[in-house]
């Protein structure tokens, strides 16, 4: 067939082919791929308040950052809040998952509301948090008679946050877990019955070696998830008390926004891309294993 | 026939199997109402942020203050509702985000299908080196590329228009990687033979692909408008005034401390969870299913 087909509409075809592909390339042309050089260029200059490179200054700007101790306070509370919001989103979406694994009553509405926080704005419930978590008015400190300032304290400020970015980021962890749990082939677990395993020995041996591959998924999502929380810190805490819940994205904001040092605010979006991009390349690599 | 007569033995052995089987599902049975119960208790503790906005946002400012714990209102004030629309032009602010975020689905969705048709039914030079340059996309993270984004949307003179907060989301990489996905479960002879009746592309994507795969439509807007609906950190810079401002925006802008606002604030924070709230039940089936097939697929 194709050797009947003449030449000319073979190459029609080909064309007609990338044709398809032009709105999307547009968009991603002019608001990622050019923006994306434009900002490297960028982290090479000093600017001006409106953001047009004034003096080329090679790699003053990545140097400053390294050595101010403003950045490297943003890099060490940016490895905190991370590894907070792991260790909250990813225990409630576990415990969620695992409360979900055998059938009884209702558990397709506990399923839903589980998922839920994942259709969530992360503006919307920091609003709700503001309130629960005041000091004087907020029904965590009423309910556990403390005196708390979760908020404005440097103790405890970060911790707040990364509980509620936790708590958001476990609607999606529970779906990957749930995933994960029902692939488990239900054999393993009667034959190890049938062996006399208890079931701290079954979640030990069988649940947690078959979960290894989706849990290392989960955490990578996780991290690159909790490195773009904007929204939950501006609303609650605006980098604060001090500098303790000024995350890396969160600086960027302010040089840039705030400060109008645009080239500087240029070089930190670079080093958050290639954190970003090195962590994006692990799970890419990780998902090609899994698929093959 | 002749096994109709039991021994003694297997008489017994039965009576035993009878009764481990009623306790077994006793023990089922208790085990069932134990998981309910425990599942109950923490739904509450996931549900609470929200129910404690729903309950607050009914209370009156004066309640607010009490510093006794009470969660439930004396009296609803349903009026708290019909003023956060007095106190903020909220109404306007919905109508923005629906605009917004159904034009970014819209847009998502023929770009998607588009891209991922062409990457999928139609062979050319350089389409692996393309799809790697979509998905590198993922790898830049929307905070990386804001500043230049921004000061580009200004030189345009952009700034405060529907466009600026559309335009920039007119197509994504998941969604592409969805539409794929999707497509790779597609029979290429549908293809083949469609072509062979001499349709053109435009016609099989129409007629053919795109109603064959509705799971795919429903995963990627579902998908596509909640991310929308709940943009903050964009639409924050590049709106300015009421016209525009979508209602993430406009409800953290009714953010301050004094208890009138406070109650007002939380029924326009409940207001505007709702629709992505309701889109998510709806369309969970279908949501769940097109992210798990391009992540956990053993």
């Amino acid at each position: 067939m194709a050797s009947n087909t003449p030449r000319i509409k073979k190459n029609k075809f080909t064309i007609e082919s990338y044709m398809y592909l032009i709105p999307a390339f547009l968009v991603f042309g002019l608001f990622t791929f050019w923006p994306f050089i434009r900002t490297i260029y960028r982290s090479l200059f000093l600017t001006d308040n409106r953001g047009l490179e004034a003096v080329f200054v090679g790699f003053k700007n990545y140097m400053d950052l390294f050595t101010s101790s403003s950045f490297q306070n943003s890099l060490w509370v940016t490895g905190q809040y991370v590894v907070l919001v792991l260790l909250f989103g990813i225990t409630f979406g576990f415990a969620t998952a695992m409360l979900c694994n055998s059938k009884f009553p209702g558990l397709r509405w506990f399923s839903t509301i589980y998922a839920m926080p994942m259709a969530i704005a992360s503006s919307g419930i920091a609003l709700v948090f503001n309130i629960m978590l005041n000091q004087n008015i907020g029904i965590l400190n009423q309910l556990l008679g403390t005196d708390v300032a979760w908020l404005a304290d440097p103790k405890w400020a970060l911790l707040s946050v990364a509980f509620l970015t936790g708590w958001l980021n476990s609607g999606i962890n529970f779906l990957y877990f749930s995933a994960g749990l029902s692939n488990i082939d239900q054999s393993l677990y009667e034959s190890a019955s049938v062996d006399g395993a208890d079931g701290w020995n079954k979640f030990k041996y069988i649940t947690m070696p078959s979960l290894k591959a989706i849990i290392f998924f989960v955490v990578v999502v996780n991290i690159i998830n909790a490195f773009q929380s904007f929204g939950q810190i501006k609303i609650l805490t605006k980098g604060g008390p001090g500098e303790s819940t000024n995350v890396i994205v969160y600086d960027i904001y302010r040089n840039a926004f705030e400060n109008f040092r645009f080239g500087l605010a240029s070089a930190e979006s670079v080093i958050l891309f290639v954190i970003i991009g090195i962590l994006t390349v692990f799970m890419f690599k990780f998902q090609g294993k899994r698929e093959k | 026939m002749a096994l109709n007569i039991q021994t003694t033995e297997e008489l017994a052995f039965q009576e035993e199997a009878v009764k481990f089987n009623r306790r077994y599902k006793l023990k089922k049975n208790g085990k069932k109402a134990a998981l309910l119960a425990v599942n109950l208790a923490v739904v509450l503790v996931v549900l609470f942020p929200l129910l404690y906005a729903l309950f607050m946002s009914l209370k009156t400012p004066g309640e607010i203050y009490s510093s006794e714990l009470d969660l439930f209102p004396e009296i609803l004030q349903f009026s708290n509702y019909t003023d956060a629309f007095k106190a903020a032009p909220l109404g306007q602010y919905i109508w923005n985000s629906f605009i917004v975020a159904g034009l970014i689905t819209l847009g998502q969705l023929v770009t998607g299908a588009f891209a991922a048709f062409s990457f999928h039914f139609t062979q050319y030079k350089g389409k692996e080196i393309l799809f790697s340059l979509v998905m590198a996309t993922m790898m830049v993270p929307g905070e990386a590329t804001i500043i230049s984004n921004y000061l580009q949307v200004s030189r345009w003179g952009w700034l405060d228009s529907y466009k600026v907060l559309i335009v920039p989301y007119l197509t994504s990489a998941t969604t592409i990687f969805l539409f794929r996905q999707f497509y790779k479960n597609f029979p290429m002879s549908l293809y083949e033979s469609a072509k062979i009746d001499g349709a053109s592309n435009i016609r099989f994507l129409f007629q053919i692909l795109l109603p064959l795969t509705k799971p795919a439509i429903g995963a990627v807007a579902v998908n596509a408008f909640i991310n929308a609906w709940n943009m903050y950190m964009w639409p924050l810079l590049v709106t300015g005034s009421d016209s525009y401002r979508t209602v993430q925006i406009g409800v953290s802008m009714m953010n301050s401390i004094d208890s009138q606002s406070i109650v007002l604030m939380l029924a326009g924070v409940v207001i505007c969870l709702i629709p992505s709230l309701l889109i998510f039940v709806f369309g969970q089936k279908s949501l769940v299913r097109g992210l798990m097939s391009g992540s956990v697929k053993g």
